[in-house]
This record gives structure tokens, C-alpha cells and sequence, in this order.
């Protein structure tokens, strides 16, 4: 079900599979660094800048992997978000390479490593520490479309069923794992920082398609709001970033054209 | 938000569930507004296709094209019902397409609330110049002006 986007899996098979090189080789990681208590000597603010770490690392490894060697081994300050590391958690949303990813799903070989490898925090969201933001306004967002199952009467003695058809309805939008990589992509959130963004209205699709649920209105009204979906500006940013492979463009096309076909 | 209060209350054990925020005031906006902004943009931009390459076919490319465009021929064309109407629809969607569309680029570039306020009244003074002047030469032109 869980289909994600492989794309070197879809091209032609070569005749022969050359064998893996696990060589290990010295990649460059230039990391924007922000050291909140780097105050200059007369009281002024910490400025971020870019610093480069050279790394040794196998070409099958994650961009992940070298940075906790870089962090175990080079410079204990370097900080950074990370818990599964199997790109499930979606704390290790970073910046790479200028494309929003998640640092534990990026392979050292599909990047070009004759040049540094550039990571930053995510755009759009305060920084607070190297790669680490303040993700408060992006949860609020996620927490304002209401992401729970709304339902009015008595409870039911058992499960509340519904047929593959109308779980396969908003199947890809529970994908989400909530990483903020399709919400800080989007050009509308950077310049707007009250817009919803992506992420929070890939969550109210979840629910306003689910047959199971009856708060479809409210969280249809939610976003019908000056702020809400009708900023969506069709870029495919998010789209593009979901590292989950979600269609995110077209769950927000779906919530415009429910809005429009309930209201006009 | 009666329904965020029926919502499943999780007792005894661990810390209470945090409540959901309040309502929110600031951006409740509670009108179709944007939604009908939107939906304008698309039908007036596919109206406009037609109107103003029509237009530009017309002016430009039949009958010896833009060489014959002087103050006779916009007399023959604005004694026609038709081409007044035509041009009417065309200034106002163009008008009201491209205001709509310089308002979203500023609530998406100007960063300040007063920056913000002062651009559109800009924008708004200057549409209903325009609009007001459009539309009061095409009721009012007089063919015999020069005369």
C-alpha cells in the first residue's frame, strides 16, 4: 500500500549487476551552522555560517551516518534532530543539497560527491540551533484542521467498519509523518508564516475523506479561511520534497474542489 | 466547538492531555471570499483567452493590422453594440483579474502589516481610476468630438 517513489528501481535493468563498491570515500558535509551562544564580544547576535567537515563514508551509507560521525567524532556541538533513522520518525527533515529530505533516506551515492554536500535547516521555521527548528508553528497548523476522528452519537460496541473503496479514498494521505519537509518547501509558507502549508491540509484530507468521520465541515471551513488552502499557489514544491511519496498537490486540488462543489 | 469538547477525554494515568487551542480568533475569517476569488481568476483568465486574443487578432493582424487603427476606426468599432460590450467585459475582467492578482503577491511579499495596507490602497485607488475612466469612455465616446 505504503507505495514510495524508487525511481533507480523503475529505470532499465543493466545486463549485468555491477557489484556494489563499498570503497569508502572522503565526502565533504558543508553544514550552515547557528550557534545560539556564539554572542560577539560586544553583545552582538550569533550569525549563522557554513562550515566544512570532511568525512569518511561508505557510498551506500546515509548523509545520517555522516553526520553522527561528524557529531561523534569531529565536533560534539553539531546539532541536529534524529530518533528512527529509518525515515518513519520524520524528526531528520534537513535541507541537502538545496532539496528538502530526510537526511536518514539520502544515500551518500545519489548525491554529487565531488562537490560539498550543503546542509541546512529546513526554511520557514525558526532556527534555533544548527538544524534544529522551532516546529511549534508547524504542529499548531497540524493541530488547528482538528487531525482526530470526529463523530456524533453513541459509540459503537465494535469497530467502526468501511469498506477498501472508501479507505483506498484518502489512503495516500495517511502516509504522512508529519517531517515538515512539503511544508518548508513551499514558497507560500516562507514568505506567509500564517498560512497552513501542506503538511496541515494533508492531514485534514486524511479525515475529510474518511467515511468514517463527520467533522468534514468544520475542518472544510477551517480551511476556507483567508489563510487556508486557496494560497496554495500549485508550485508542486511539496510534492516534489514528500519523502513518503505523497501526491500532496493533489490532496489540496481534492480539499479546493470539495470547497468549492459544497459551497457554490 | 462543541464537537473538540466530545472529543475523546483520556483519564487516569500519565500527564492530561493538553486542550485543544481555543478558537481562532485572528484568522476566522468566515466568508467565501477567497473561494470565489479563486474560482474568479480561473474562469475570467479562460474569458480573457478569448477576449484578448480576439482582440489582438483584430487590432493587430486582419485587414492591414495596426496601420489603420486611428480615431475613425475606434468610432466605427464603439458604434457597435457588440464591440462596446466586448471591450466593456474585456476591461473589467482584465482589470479585476490582474487586481486580484497583484493582491495575492502582496499578501505574499510585503512583510509588514502596514506595507501590506498601504500597497492596496495603492492597488485599489488605481483599479478604480482605471476602471472608472474605461468605462466612462466607452458609455460616453462621442464620434463627433473633433468636429
Amino acid at each position: 500500500m505504503t507505495a514510495v517513489i524508487e525511481e533507480a528501481a523503475s529505470g532499465p535493468a543493466p545486463a549485468q549487476k555491477p557489484a556494489r563498491d563499498h570503497t569508502p570515500i572522503v565526502i565533504t558535509l558543508r553544514i550552515r551552522r547557528f550557534l545560539p551562544d556564539l554572542v560577539g564580544p560586544n553583545g552582538e547576535p550569533p550569525v549563522p555560517f557554513w562550515q566544512d567537515f570532511q568525512v569518511e563514508a561508505d557510498p551506500t551509507e546515509r548523509i545520517l551516518t555522516a553526520m553522527l560521525k561528524v557529531k561523534g567524532e569531529q565536533d560534539g556541538s553539531l546539532t541536529f534532530r534524529r530518533s528512527c533513522a529509518h525515515g518513519i520518525c520524520g524528526s531528520d527533515a534537513m535541507r541537502i543539497n538545496g532539496r528538502n529530505r530526510l537526511a536518514c533516506k539520502t544515500l551518500v551515492k545519489d548525491l554529487d560527491v565531488t562537490k560539498p554536500i550543503t546542509i541546512e535547516a529546513i526554511k520557514g521555521l525558526e532556527v534555533e540551533k544548527d538544524l534544529v527548528v522551532d516546529m511549534d508553528p508547524f504542529f499548531q497548523s497540524f493541530k488547528d484542521v482538528m487531525p482526530f476522528l470526529i463523530t456524533s452519537g453513541n459509540e459503537p460496541t465494535r469497530e467502526r467498519l468501511q469498506s477498501p473503496e472508501d479507505r483506498e479514498r484518502f489512503d495516500d494521505t495517511t502516509k504522512c509523518i508529519l517531517c515538515a519537509c512539503c511544508t518548508t518547501s513551499c514558497p507560500v509558507f516562507w514568505t506567509d508564516g500564517q498560512y497552513f502549508g501542506p503538511a496541515a491540509i494533508v492531514n485534514a484530507h486524511r479525515f475529510i475523506f474518511d467515511s468514517r468521520d463527520e467533522g468534514a465541515e468544520q475542518r472544510l471551513e477551517i480551511l476556507n479561511e483567508k489563510e487556508g488552502v486557496w494560497r496554495c499557489r500549485t508550485t508542486f514544491n511539496c510534492t516534489d520534497a514528500c519523502p513518503r511519496g505523497i501526491e500532496v498537490t493533489k490532496a489540496i486540488q481534492e480539499v479546493k474542489r470539495a470547497l468549492i462543489f459544497r459551497r457554490v | 466547538m462543541a464537537l473538540i469538547e466530545n472529543a475523546p477525554k483520556i483519564t487516569g494515568g500519565g500527564p492530561a492531555l493538553e486542550a485543544p487551542r481555543s478558537k481562532r480568533s485572528p484568522r476566522s475569517t468566515k466568508t467565501n471570499f477567497e473561494l470565489y476569488a479563486w474560482l474568479f481568476m480561473r474562469l475570467s483568465g479562460i474569458l480573457l483567452v478569448v477576449l484578448v486574443i480576439g482582440h489582438l487578432i483584430i487590432q493587430l493582424i486582419i485587414d492591414g493590422g495596426v496601420t489603420r487603427i486611428g480615431f475613425a476606426f475606434v468610432a466605427g468599432r464603439w458604434a457597435n453594440p457588440f464591440w462596446m460590450t466586448w471591450d466593456l467585459v474585456m476591461l473589467w475582467l482584465a482589470e479585476l483579474h490582474g487586481v486580484n492578482g497583484l493582491r495575492t503577491i502582496i499578501n505574499d511579499y510585503a512583510e509588514r502589516d502596514q506595507t501590506r495596507f498601504w500597497l492596496k490602497v495603492l492597488l485599489y485607488t488605481s483599479a478604480l481610476i482605471v476602471l472608472f475612466t474605461g468605462t466612462l469612455v466607452i458609455f460616453t465616446f462621442d464620434p463627433n468630438i473633433g468636429q
